[in-house]
């Protein structure tokens, strides 16, 4: 078993994959910012927004479902808002046969308006981290200014991230071998399995902390001072404007549709 | 098999425009504040340290066991990170994982990631250290003191991230806090046990192999400051719960009074100490899960105590 960063990273040939990352990052925040503040119940303009990210999906050669088949993360979610159709006062628009409960057409139009947007924020954020490098995607929150060394300790964890993962999976691994399903025999109880994952997790966390002391040994032989030093100097091109540009005006004229409906 | 969505991890949609802002704005403040203290106390070791920690407690979510019904307890990690690295450490290592998962996973959203920092690392970290802290002292200094104190440290961090979970949400007119509260409320309350055993054993063996990592988060600097942080946000939490923000929607409250019993009809908690999360003379269902958790939280306190104290001296 092995798991890798490669999951999550999509390499194609493609313009989107070439632009700027700051260019990527802004355009997946305004995508996401302009879906939650549109008024409940503005289809049009949510559609043209599932639009075009279907289209940069395409245009990105991750084919139009790629990112429609990772979205369904955000789905146990919504049981958070599965109340509202049931308390929203207004007209009646269904009744559960059986139960009684009342259905209002406001309480639907607003659960639905919550699962376009967390839909479509899902589906942005899907295409951010499939044609964005994970090193892109740090230096160009380290571009936009985001607080530097919080930056840089997400740039350690994430190089760590897969060895300790994999070595998670080593030590269950080892425990599935060591717990066979035996007839007659009963499982342990749930307080027993939960100190023993508990121990489990303790070991792990014995082994990072031997292992981060190495790393700081081999940074501080390496000449490290606390300072982070990064060559890799992407620069925006006439593309990467207009790319954001053409991004900003189709939010901007999605939100004056829907003001004007 | 790493991506176990947590119902803690808030995704974008389910929070106002305003309340995203609001929560972006309080994490800056306090990792902003997390960055200062920890670069006090570890110096240059910071950066590799932080970060290693940070994947380990992204990893140790991977490790699990089987509850019943398909589900499985695992770790959310915010209360251990405190226990041993102190809170503001322990703030910047869940400010890094939440990131990520919200980044590169999706797991929570990118405007809710000001909110999710605060709900799985700063209150989580806070309170399960100064719960920990305080039972700690309470108990005594044995190994056993230690675990029972962890334990009942996990379990409120995780009550309190979803009580807070659930009055963001609630502000956010998405999902009214009548039903919202003891929901998040009653399932984290099974899921906090998952979390205290798993805290609980990890601590157990860090002090049998090595007791001297818990002097990093003994010595960890800002008590004073970080008590004032905790509860100020929570009560400030709390008091938003009760104003007219929370129920722009007013008849949302009334309508479930009116329909009865809907909620001990739609929620039938499995495990609950108290029944439905409600105390018969209290009547605002908001109310009475809140003194409920108090409750709870007093219960598993005096709990730990007294198998904690019974434990140590059996030890010798």
């Amino acid at each position: 078993m092995h798991i890798s960063i490669l999951d999550i990273y999509h390499a194609r040939e493609s313009l989107i994959h070439k632009l700027d990352p700051r260019v990527k990052i802004l355009a997946s925040f305004i995508i996401i910012l302009t879906t939650v503040i549109l008024p409940e119940g503005a289809w049009v303009s949510q559609g043209v927004l599932f639009g075009l990210l279907i289209l940069l999906s395409i245009s990105a050669r991750l084919g139009p479902f790629f990112t429609i088949r990772r979205a369904f993360i955000a789905l146990p979610f919504l049981l958070a808002a599965l109340p509202i159709p049931f308390l929203t006062s207004g007209p009646t628009a269904w009744v559960v046969p059986g139960l009684g409960w009342v259905v209002s057409s406001n309480g639907l139009i607003r659960f639905m308006t919550i699962l376009v947007r967390t839909w479509v924020a899902v589906q942005a954020g899907i295409l951010l981290s499939a044609t964005t490098e994970v090193s892109d995607l740090l230096w160009g929150l380290n571009a936009l200014r985001a607080p530097k060394l919080i930056v840089t300790i997400i740039g350690f964890m994430v190089r760590y991230l897969f060895i300790l993962a994999d070595e998670a999976l080593r030590m269950l691994r080892a425990r599935t071998s060591r717990s066979p399903k035996l007839a007659g025999v009963k499982r342990p109880g749930l307080i027993w399995q939960g100190r023993v994952a508990g121990m489990m997790v303790g070991n792990l966390f014995l082994r990072s902390l031997e292992r981060s002391e190495r790393v700081h040994a081999a940074m501080l032989s390496r000449g490290y001072d606390g300072e982070m030093r990064i060559f890799h100097q992407p620069s925006m091109k006439n593309l990467d404007w207009i790319m954001l540009l053409s991004i900003l005006s189709i939010a901007l004229s999605v939100i004056v549709l829907s003001l004007w409906s | 098999m790493l991506l176990s969505p947590e119902p803690l991890h808030i995704p974008d949609g389910f929070l106002s425009p305003i309340m995203a802002f609001l929560g972006w704005l309080l994490a800056v403040i306090v990792v902003g504040i997390a960055l200062r203290q920890t670069r006090q106390q570890l110096g240059e070791r910071q950066v590799p340290l932080m970060g290693i920690l940070a994947a380990f407690i992204f990893a140790a979510q991977a490790i699990n066991f089987p509850v019943a019904a398909g589900t499985s307890g695992h770790l959310l990690g915010g209360a251990l990170a405190a226990i041993v690295m102190g809170p503001w450490a322990a703030t910047l290592i869940m400010t890094a994982v939440v990131s990520v998962q919200a980044f590169i996973f999706q797991d929570g959203g990118l405007l809710a990631l000001g909110w999710n920092i605060l709900n799985m690392g700063v209150l989580t970290a806070f309170t399960g250290y100064f719960s920990y802290r305080w039972l700690w002292g309470k108990i005594g200094s044995s190994t056993p003191a230690r675990v029972a104190a962890s334990f009942a440290a996990a379990w409120i961090s995780v009550e309190v991230g979803a009580l807070s979970t659930a009055i963001e949400l609630a502000l956010s007119n998405t999902s009214p806090l009548a039903i919202a509260l003891p929901a998040m409320v009653g399932v984290h309350a099974v899921i906090g046990i998952g979390e205290g055993l798993i805290t609980g054993g990890a601590v157990r063996i860090l002090q049998l192999s090595r007791p001297e990592v818990f002097e990093v988060g003994e010595s960890a600097p800002g008590k004073m400051g970080a008590t004032f942080i905790v509860c100020g946000l929570l009560l400030a939490i709390i008091l938003a719960a009760f104003s007219p923000l929370a129920s722009p929607n007013p008849d949302g409250l009334e309508f479930v009074a009116e329909q009865g019993d809907f909620l001990s009809r739609a929620l039938d908690p499995s495990i609950t100490i108290l029944p439905d999360y409600t105390v018969p003379f209290i009547k605002h269902p908001a109310t009475t899960t809140i003194f409920a958790v108090m409750l709870g939280t007093l219960l598993v306190f005096a709990l730990a105590l007294i198998i904690g104290r019974k434990a140590s001296r059996s030890e010798g």
